[in-house]
């Protein structure tokens, strides 16, 4: 073991980079919401990019390191301390034995990542180490952390204290935050003038956002195009017949707030979706505070595609820093 | 039924093989999943079957969305003729309808229901024009259930009941979610059954308990050391009806490792079904345990 948890924060889970294959069984790939910033961090440490780290979410946890360790705080804006001292972020530090992490209010985000070299070393479960609380499933023990639990860190390859992220390399939500839409799916459920109004609104990010999806408010209510049911579907006319839910897809039950599952998505379900957020702006919803004013930015794939070669780009040049 | 394609942002292709939930929409979803995961069209990570309607999630760095659906459409004709049989297994879930966990749990949630004065399995025995619960209970389990998709949550079946269409049993889901639903509680919404395989919010009517788990992460019950998940689509199921004392013994059982759920693999052809829905399901049952 490597790190003793004082205080877990809010909900500090054990992330990778996620366990696909078994969406099929309603199990979600999981893994860190912002994988950029999770990558950062492991590569500041010398890790392998998909390492397990920390991810807090709101409010850090107070870690006292067991063992010299050489770690790495990246995503959302909160101050780094070491035994009180104030240390930078996206930049790789020494800790001693002994000392204690912990950590300032957030200022901007909503999520920071703890890469500590070696990774944590809980056990594999169905190929990943990220926590699934819902299903009790990896991470530690299968839960968030908690005050008093050993976590354990593996064995170090190279690394070295004080290399760091360039400022221009940190990807984060604009304000208003942007977020590109795909529409698709059953946005022919919704009429033109709902078409309109759903890019046109701007939406504020509710309370109810966590790791299985993200609730948007202060848009105009979406008005259904008028049809039958259905068999099967139910009688609200935001019910379908259960099918998939792809990751990033839109639902907008009662066509009141839409819904974007994120890494912890429930696999399926009965209400219709608008359309799909691109790939490439699934680590941004991860630093999204309640209350964000947030605009849908409808783009047709080429404009996903386009998002999708920027963020590899940027990917690229945060790799290019360490090799 | 002709296929509906669309995408999902630029890594899922999204396929609704029909509006409306029917067993030839699932068996024409099951065949098209079936067919892509055997063309191993390059770039596919996940298959999901679903309903009526399937998807596909694929790496858009190694086949170009065009590409991806161009693959699939070319599987949509010879997949339409493949003949509705699946080889699969009929299991026997024990059920305790009207349990003591489910009923605290629905009263504490009155306010979110249709029907405030009435229990969710009165709700729904009336809204079907069933005379008694207990009449309602011997629809429930008096056919079998096809599991149409596994999903929502981890390893949750959602169940198809396998009569015609004019006795299926149709309920809307709460007016809005519950945030607790008890581990292993049979569920209801729409015309699905379904079986909540971990503890947490739902929106299905509650109708009783299975001492059986479904679920296990740690892998240590004994029907699930193998893989932790124990549905699959295309499975059967038949509850029995059970009380208390065969509940709690049942759970005693399981707890002790010895517990084993009666399974029998069967054949089923959508076609014979169809013929003479009552007999085939009499047949089906008959072969629980070899009874």
């Amino acid at each position: 073991m490597a790190a003793k948890v004082l205080n877990p924060g809010l909900s500090t889970t054990v992330q990778d980079l996620g366990r696909p294959g078994y969406f099929h069984l309603g199990i979600p790939m999981g893994g860190a919401m912002d994988r950029l910033a999770l990558r950062a961090a492991n590569l500041i440490v010398g890790n392998d990019e998909g390492a397990a780290g920390l991810e807090a979410v709101f409010i850090g946890p107070q870690l006292e390191f067991t063992r010299d360790a050489l770690i790495a705080v990246t995503g959302a804006d909160m101050p780094i301390k070491l035994d009180g001292e104030e240390k930078p972020s996206w930049t790789g530090l020494n800790v001693k034995s002994g000392q204690v992490l912990s950590f300032g209010f957030l200022k901007t985000g909503a999520r920071i990542y703890i890469a500590i070299a070696g990774g944590i070393d809980v056990p594999i479960a169905l190929g990943s180490r990220s926590t699934y609380p819902i299903g009790a499933l990896g991470g530690f023990k299968g839960r968030a952390i908690a005050k008093g639990d050993e976590l354990p860190v593996g064995n170090a390859t190279s690394g070295k204290e004080g290399r760091s992220v360039p400022e221009a390399l940190r990807r984060r939500p604009g304000m208003p935050a942007e977020l590109r839409v795909l529409p698709g799916l059953y946005w022919h459920r919704v009429t033109e003038q709902s078409h309109q109004n759903f890019f046109d609104d701007q939406w504020k990010v509710a309370p109810e956002a966590d790791r299985m999806g993200y609730r948007f408010r202060g848009g105009r209510p979406l008005q259904f195009v008028e049809r039958d049911q259905p068999f099967g579907a139910g009688s609200d006319p935001s019910n379908i017949v259960d099918s998939c839910y792809p990751y990033g897809s839109i639902q907008v039950p009662g066509g009141t707030e839409p819904i974007i599952l994120h890494r912890d998505a429930v696999s399926g379900g009965g209400y219709f979706m608008v359309g799909t957020v691109v790939s490439a702006d699934m680590d941004l919803i991860g630093q999204l505070q309640p209350n964000t004013p947030t605009r849908f930015v409808k783009v047709d794939m080429d404009g996903a595609l386009k998002a999708r070669a920027d963020r590899a780009a940027l990917l690229d040049r945060i790799r290019s820093v360490f090799n | 039924m002709k296929n509906r394609y669309s995408f999902g942002g630029d890594e899922h292709l999204f396929v609704e093989c029909d509006e409306s939930m029917s067993l030839e929409a699932f068996f024409k979803s099951l065949s098209m999943t079936n067919a892509v995961r055997d063309s191993q069209i390059r770039g596919v990570t996940e298959i999901c079957p679903a309903n009526a309607s399937f998807q596909i999630k694929f790496n858009p760095d190694i086949i170009r969305p065009g590409d991806m659906l161009r693959e699939v459409q070319a599987i949509e004709s010879a997949a339409s003729k493949t003949d509705p049989v699946i080889a699969t297994r009929i299991i026997e879930i024990p059920v305790f309808y009207q349990d003591p966990w489910t009923h605290e749990t629905l009263m504490r949630f009155r306010e979110r229901h249709q029907d405030p004065q009435a229990t969710d399995i009165e709700y729904a025995a009336r809204i079907n024009n069933y005379a008694t619960v207990d009449d309602f209970i011997a629809a429930h389990a008096g056919s079998p259930w096809f599991v149409s998709m596994v999903g929502f949550v981890a390893g949750l079946p959602f169940m198809y009941q396998m009569v015609d269409r004019p006795r299926q049993i149709q309920v809307p889901k709460y007016l809005r979610p519950r945030t607790d639903t008890p581990k292993l509680t049979i569920g209801y919404g729409g015309c699905f059954s379904c079986i909540y395989s971990v503890r947490g919010a739902g929106g299905y009517q509650m109708f009783g308990i299975t001492p059986m788990p479904i679920f296990d992460p740690e892998q240590k019950t004994s029907y699930l050391r193998d893989f932790m998940v124990f549905f699959r689509p295309g499975d059967i199921v038949k509850f029995k009806p059970i009380g208390r004392e065969e509940y709690d013994h049942t759970v005693e059982e399981v707890a002790a490792g010895r517990f084993a759920p009666a399974i029998s693999d069967v054949t089923f052809d959508l076609r014979e079904f169809q013929k003479d829905i009552d007999g085939y399901n009499a047949k089906l049952e008959g072969m629980i345990n070899g009874r």
